[in-house]
């Protein structure tokens, strides 16, 4: 693909100084870390050669953490602290989780999210997901020698906004700056987009250990744009491995086996099934801890017939995003499959014939993802090669409503919209002296509240007091580029204004990051102050060098007075980045941002002027 | 080229067709909106602002939002043609206005006991025949009213088939909602 030409002079970093940046695929089974070196995206493996991070963390009493393939090895031997698949419990509650009953985990159920109790207490799946994070980020930062400025992370483009918040607060409490969260088909379409110069609009098949994704894709000189996205958060390899589970448990005639008995069988489900990908029939063997044996053989038929169903519950969401993109299996250039579940025979040949054609398959699906990812970290950090660049214009999943009398939601931004994105609506007192109005934001597509996802609650008041419906309050719901959902009210009809903004109530609180902040590092025996001083080194010399980059290029559009101002607070800052304070270096940042508001808005204005003027089209000066 | 205050081009901008250099009209080339609108991302997307300082990221996302705004309503035909209708006056109105000609709603209810009938019989194939059938007919009040907004500049005349096509993309919503019910 001819890329779109788009940096600008003072724009790039100079070519020696290049940002640690990567890209990270928190996935369900496996977890990766990839980034660009001289130009190339390679994922970087461990000290063994190894490129993939079980996403497995094991507690062990006291403050000691095993991850990847250490906990792995204790997966059926010590079955209640080794949780894998957290991704299934981010920004969930226990009645939304399958199959709590055949799993072996301690749930203790919270407002907002689950949690689990393990050797070490309890801990919520943000936390755990921080754990794999963490390696991820130290084994970057050992291989590219250096502190990384930041990463992105990737989510299914199907999560909802509770999930995107959980992954969001997981890599903060692992240390990490989050460039974007990036949806995983999106990420594999940039892979594969620039890989094989592809043109046209293709979808992305994106079946992985827990989450489904199909996303509609438009390539075109070098802008990736999605068309719209569908899919199931809830369904994955995962499932096929628990169908065959169930169906060996009802071919050896066993009664509910103990958890650990439960793992084993899990993963022999996991091995049988990988094995029907090259052969006809799979045996499954073990000995369970009561000293009986298990001894059957899945034939691909019978492996097709107990997970047929499984398999129609992609083609649904599949059939919903083409319409939704207003198009047809013929307008559709190539289908991409990504995630190792995509290797099932059964699912390829069922999205063969959906899309009548045969499904590509010429990347590493298990990889793709976490590459794609490591090639817009590059990008976002503003390490550009060779001046080329691309725009990634990305949809929300869901759509976001507010309920209203009845129970019935008013939906305020239908899903598909391009991201970021901004909506509001107004709603009236309905009682004379109404002085509080309270209001319920929910996610999904269904017109009961109750079908929906509950995101948060939240009140306003100090309406003064009116005869009803003269109260007016408009609620505006701002989307950003990493599809989070902020939330502000004013009541306006007085002239009064009384605003709020809403964290939603899944999200952890900053107090409560701060303390397993706290919490994680005196286990680390690290130090807070260092590490303090650390982020805010790193935050303010990005800052520094954005604000330095900017006069270079537009200080035409300042004022001498104003650029000196500007100029002054830079000063301060540089001169406090080199010292130990890590209070004065945060507050000489929030000076040098405060100080550059106006300047910002100058310069975006700017660029906008400087986009039409490049297509000779209008003076906005005249 | 210096203003006064930051972030006043916003302000300035009259309408979403300035905001793409298009003159103000129903009629337009989808191309070239779509080459305004992704020259503007392109310099103004937050993923070019990612390693910036907040106050540019935040002007960022405000443009962006509102060059997605923009973008969104100029490319709908029935919303661009309510959106045009606003610009000189006229409030379409939809929820407070009975005045539809009363063969339009026969028509509209006739249509609809059609799609529920379709839906309960799982009959794709006559919802297939339903959108082929709307679609021609929004093509047809698109070119009305393209002709009463750009050849005569009657945009109390134009109301009539806004209001009209605004139906019958709700219809074809409903069409949408008939398909996923039986996919389940």
């Amino acid at each position: 693909m001819s890329l779109l030409q788009i940096s600008e002079p003072g724009q790039s970093p100079a070519p020696h100084e290049h940002r640690l940046a990567v890209g990270i695929d928190l996935g369900t089974t496996n977890s990766l870390v990839a980034t660009v070196r001289n130009g190339v995206a390679t994922v970087l493996p461990d000290e063994q050669g190894r490129p993939l991070l079980p996403s497995i963390v094991r507690y062990l009493p006291g403050s000691k953490v095993e991850v990847g393939y250490a906990a792995q090895a204790h997966q059926s031997d010590d079955p209640k602290n080794t949780i894998a698949s957290v991704k299934r419990f981010m920004g969930r509650g226990l009645k939304d989780v399958a199959y709590v009953e055949n799993s072996p985990y301690d749930f203790v159920d919270a407002p907002g999210m689950l949690q689990l109790r393990t050797a070490a207490g309890v801990k919520s799946p943000v936390e755990i997901s921080a754990e794999i994070l963490k390696v991820l980020r130290a084994r970057a930062e050992a291989s590219l020698g250096g502190n990384l400025v930041g990463a992105v992370i990737t989510v299914p483009a199907y999560f909802d906004d509770a999930q995107r918040q959980a992954t969001k607060d997981a890599a903060t409490l692992a240390g990490i700056n989050v460039l974007r969260l990036l949806n995983e088909p999106t990420a594999a379409a940039i892979a594969y987009g620039l890989e094989h110069a592809a043109e046209g609009v293709y979808a992305v098949f994106d079946l992985g250990g827990g989450t489904f994704d199909i996303s509609i894709l438009k390539l075109s000189r070098g802008v990736f744009e999605v068309l719209a996205t569908n899919g199931d958060a809830a369904l994955g390899g995962d499932d096929f491995d628990h169908r065959v589970f169930c169906w060996a448990l009802e071919e050896a005639r066993l009664p509910p086996v103990q958890p650990r008995d439960m793992r084993l069988l899990h993963a022999k489900a996991r091995e049988a099934k990988e094995a029907l990908t090259y052969h006809g029939e799979a045996p499954m063997t073990a000995r369970l801890s009561t000293g009986e044996f298990v001894d059957v053989t899945l034939s691909t038929e019978a492996f097709c017939r107990i997970t047929q169903h499984l398999v129609q519950k992609t083609l649904g969401p599949t059939r919903k995003a083409l319409r939704d993109a207003g198009l047809g299996v013929n307008d559709i250039q190539g289908v991409v499959m990504v995630g190792g579940a995509t290797r099932m025979p059964q699912i390829q040949r069922a999205v063969g014939e959906l899309f009548q054609r045969d499904p590509l398959n010429n990347l590493d699906p298990d990889k793709v993802v976490a590459l794609g990812a490591a090639m817009q970290a590059n990008v976002l950090a503003g390490n550009r090669f060779q001046g080329e660049d691309w725009l990634l214009l990305d949809v929300i999943p869901l759509s976001l409503g507010i309920e209203t009398m009845g129970g019935l939601v008013e939906r305020i931004i239908p899903r598909n919209s391009t991201i970021p994105t901004a909506r509001a609506q107004e709603f009236t007192t309905f009682k004379d002296g109404q002085g509080a109005m309270s209001f319920h934001v929910v996610q999904g597509e269904r017109e009961l509240v109750s079908d929906c996802r509950s995101l948060a609650r939240f009140e306003l008041h100090g309406i003064p007091p009116m005869s009803a419906g003269a109260g007016r309050v408009r609620v505006t719901f701002q989307v950003d580029a990493d599809g989070l959902l902020s939330i502000t009210a004013k009541e306006k009809s007085t002239g009064v204004e009384a605003s709020i903004a809403v964290k939603p109530s899944y999200g952890l609180t900053d107090a409560e990051i701060e303390r397993m902040l706290r919490d994680s590092v005196e286990h680390a025996k690290d130090d807070m102050h260092a590490r303090a001083l650390q982020e805010n080194r790193v935050e303010g010399e990005r800052l520094a060098d954005a604000v330095r980059a900017a006069l270079a290029a537009d200080s035409a559009l300042l004022s001498p007075a104003e650029r000196a101002a500007i100029e002054e607070r830079l000063s301060v800052l540089r001169k406090l980045l080199p010292g130990m304070d890590h209070r004065a270096i945060k507050q000489a940042s929030e000076a040098l941002n405060r100080a550059t508001d106006d300047f910002a808005a100058r310069r975006m204005d700017a660029s906008v002027r400087r986009a039409l003027a490049g297509q000779k089209i209008a003076n906005l000066d005249a | 080229m210096a203003e006064a205050r930051g972030g006043s081009l916003q302000r300035s901008m009259q309408n979403h067709f300035e905001l793409f250099g298009l003159e103000p009209a129903y009629a337009l080339e989808p191309e070239r909106l779509e080459r305004a609108y992704r020259e503007i991302q392109a310099k103004i997307h937050p993923d070019r602002f990612a390693h910036a300082g907040d106050a540019e990221r935040r002007a960022s996302m405000q443009w962006t939002t509102r060059v997605n705004e923009a973008y969104r309503m100029l490319r709908d035909p029935a919303l661009r043609a309510r959106y045009l209708l606003e610009l000189n006056g006229v409030d379409v109105a939809l929820e407070t206005n009975t005045a539809m000609p009363a063969e339009f709603l026969i028509r509209q209810m006739e249509q609809r006991e059609a799609l529920e009938l379709a839906a309960a019989e799982r009959d794709a194939g006559a919802l297939a025949r339903m959108r082929t059938a709307l679609r021609i007919e929004k093509r047809e009040l698109q070119d009305a009213i393209a002709e009463q907004i750009d050849a005569r500049r009657d945009y109390a005349r134009a109301a009539d088939p806004v209001r009209k096509l605004m139906f019958l993309d709700k219809l074809d919503a409903e069409i949408d909602a008939a398909f996923e019910t039986m996919e389940g």
